[in-house]
């Protein structure tokens, strides 16, 4: 018999229990109503939207220290939840488009996922933080897979699992090593471990880090990590990878930030240098080899890559300016994202069209609101004023500044320059060549709906953004 | 005697480890799998982790091992699939990162230092026995990743079947 134990408070987890919850019921849904194929994305999205308000009411910590419910929790747990409602209405016709018939999976799928997403980003405890990203990348593999009809789709879920179970391995032998020296799991207790015996000249030590690092790496594809990225954001369904792109992005940017500064902030001056190497070499592979893509989910993916090396560099300074930096620059980047991978969904009347980039040609005659759009997109992109994109790499490169790093910003500047060459000729494409055959597109209720936020969001992020940044920069960890 | 036992049970589940990788006949691996999951347990015994070792053999090799024989059956492999490597000096590359991650891995392994004990010791875990020392720990102070880990298991049912459900045609 186990004495003096009661169950913890689970107020805090409130959100993650509701949103596994309806996705228990979107399988229950799918099954009762299977004629009405709308009952399962209402239900879906009214999920999403409960816990969007959920999780700015949940706070706290519980779970002897393993769960943290914070601002910097709730900020990323924003960004991943925004981000499947996104993906739920982009999805609405385009997965009657491509012949799916196993809806109630599909959205439940996506459901778990954030919910994997949102542990990650409260997790403070290494074996909670192991199973979050376990929970969201069992769901994202099935979700690249889920179009069986397509060999692309196989052949990315395949890739995507073999080289996410080899960074799982990675990342639990860098787990194992870390608990060997410190004997704990618990972020703050290693943060002390570690203070207290002088671990980081324990080559043991630094190399468990070192492997939790490179880890998490995968996760957000940052280069040399990233081989699985095109092949996978390819032959996933657009949706899929609208979503991919997003939120398991931020859910690693949550834990990646969240590891380094509460669990490793003494041994900064060890973990930037690596940090300022991976982030030139991401956005140096990303930006260059987008410029020789044909395929615009190919060169999407690329430029996601080159996105997180900016993200990167916010987490270069170990300060709270940095880290806001890098969660702002995320929420834009789903805005703009999100809007990109829209149009491309709008192209795709049928199948396969809309994905080359010579697709895009003479688009601004034959459609030119879809033309318009796919304009600001791009441009918030690159970086242009006044769209979201400059205001976001702005502060970022303002935060490593401020913090001394002067070279790497320089080379941010110079691939950001690079990255306008392959942004603005799709822009040329639809604007200076001559259409050379009838597109029919595919527009829907739902996915104006998301072209109009997204739009908006881009507008005004980049126009206003002192709500954004004010906010931001209160997210900080433990508050 | 338990040094002996462990180096015995290191070597052979190195050794088998490689063989499984190398071999050219699936079910050959999968056999041979079936040795390696067995002396896994071995290691489990050494550590006072009874429960962990009978789990080892009823799930891994009991359970997971006849699934990967059905697949084996159902797509009746006999031959691998070989393709030209994209990178063609990759094979040299793929050995001089081995070889330096393994040095690196070996630097770490011999500068380990314990860090403290939690508050299982042998003596406890021994008068408690094994099973019901991770039982309450799994059940009270780990309550919160054991359910994440029911999810997981969860997810794997909806997506498994997602996957493998045929469409209708047409439909």
């Amino acid at each position: 018999m186990v004495t003096g134990f009661s169950l913890p408070i689970i107020a805090p987890l409130g959100p993650e229990i509701f949103l596994a919850v309806i996705g228990c019921a979107v399988i229950l849904a799918d099954i009762i109503w299977k004629e009405q194929r709308y009952v399962v994305p209402v239900v879906s999205m009214a999920g999403a939207a409960a816990a969007l308000i959920m999780v700015t009411k949940a706070s706290g910590i519980s779970f002897n220290g393993m769960y943290t419910v914070d601002a910097f929790s709730a900020f990323f747990k924003i960004v991943c939840l925004l981000g499947l409602m996104f993906a739920i209405l982009m999805s609405l016709r385009h997965l009657d488009i491509m012949g799916v018939q196993r809806v109630g999976e599909y959205y439940s799928l996506m459901i778990f996922s954030c919910v994997g997403m949102m542990i990650m980003a409260s997790a403070t405890d290494l074996i909670v933080l192991y199973l979050g990203l376990e929970l969201m990348a069992l769901s994202v593999y099935c979700l690249v897979g889920l179009l069986k009809t397509d060999p692309r789709a196989s052949e990315a879920a395949v890739k995507y699992l073999l080289l996410g179970a080899f960074s799982s391995c990675l990342l639990l032998f860098g787990m194992s090593y870390l608990y060997g020296t410190t004997g704990t799991t618990d972020m703050a207790a290693i943060s002390k471990a570690m203070a207290a015996g002088k671990l980081t000249a324990n080559p043991a030590f630094m190399m468990g880090l070192g492997l939790v690092v490179i880890a998490f790496c995968f996760k957000v594809a940052a280069a040399p990590f990233h081989m699985w990225t095109p092949d996978a954001y390819e032959g996933a369904m657009t949706p899929v990878t609208a979503y991919m792109s997003v939120g398991p992005k931020a859910a690693g940017f949550a834990a990646l930030g969240r590891v380094l500064m509460e669990a490793f902030p003494n041994a900064h001056s060890e973990w930037v240098t690596a940090m300022i190497i991976l982030a030139f070499l991401t956005m140096a592979i990303g930006n260059i080899t987008a410029l020789c893509q044909t395929s615009i989910k190919r060169m999407l993916a690329y430029s996601s890559i080159a996105h997180a090396g900016y993200a990167l560099i916010g987490f270069l300074p170990g300060t709270a300016e940095g880290a806001s930096a890098t969660m702002n620059y995320l929420f834009m980047y789903l805005f703009m994202n999100m809007g990109a991978f829209a149009v491309i969904i709008l192209l795709q009347y049928k199948c396969l069209v809309g994905e080359a980039l010579e697709d895009y040609k003479g688009l601004a005659k034959t459609h030119p609101v879809a033309a318009g759009l796919m304009l600001v997109f791009m441009f918030s992109l690159t970086g242009i004023p006044p769209t979201a994109g400059f205001i976001g790499k702005f502060n970022i490169f303002m935060a490593a500044l401020h913090a001394g790093y002067t070279w790497i910003v320089i080379f941010a500047v110079l691939f950001s320059a690079i990255s306008a060459y392959f942004y603005l000729r799709v822009v040329m494409l639809m604007y200076m060549y001559e259409p050379e055959r009838e597109m029919e597109i595919a527009p829907s209720g739902a996915l104006s709906a998301v072209l109009a936020i997204a739009l908006t969001g881009v507008i005004l992020l980049g126009c206003y953004p002192n709500g954004i940044l004010s906010y931001a920069s209160k997210a900080i960890m433990g508050h | 005697m338990v040094q002996l036992l462990f180096f015995y049970f290191a070597f052979v589940v190195i050794a088998l480890g490689l063989r499984i990788v190398t071999c050219k006949n699936p079910v050959h691996s999968v056999l041979l799998m079936l040795v390696l999951f067995f002396h896994m347990a071995g290691f489990y015994l050494l550590l006072n982790a009874e429960f962990l070792a009978a789990v080892q053999i009823i799930v891994y090799a009991g359970a997971i091992l006849v699934l990967y024989l059905f697949v084996l059956f159902l797509v009746n492999l006999k031959e691998e699939v070989r393709m030209s490597p994209f990178i063609e000096k990759g094979k040299w590359l793929g050995i001089v990162g081995a070889l330096a991650l393994f040095v690196t891995f070996l630097r770490g392994v011999k500068s380990f230092t314990l860090g403290p004990h939690g508050t299982y010791t042998i003596e406890k875990v021994q008068q408690l026995t094994h099973t019901k020392a991770m039982g309450e720990a799994v059940y009270t102070t780990y309550i919160l990743p054991f359910e994440i880990a029911g999810i997981i298991l969860l997810v794997a049912v909806v997506g498994g079947l997602a996957l493998a459900k045929r469409e209708k045609k047409g439909a």
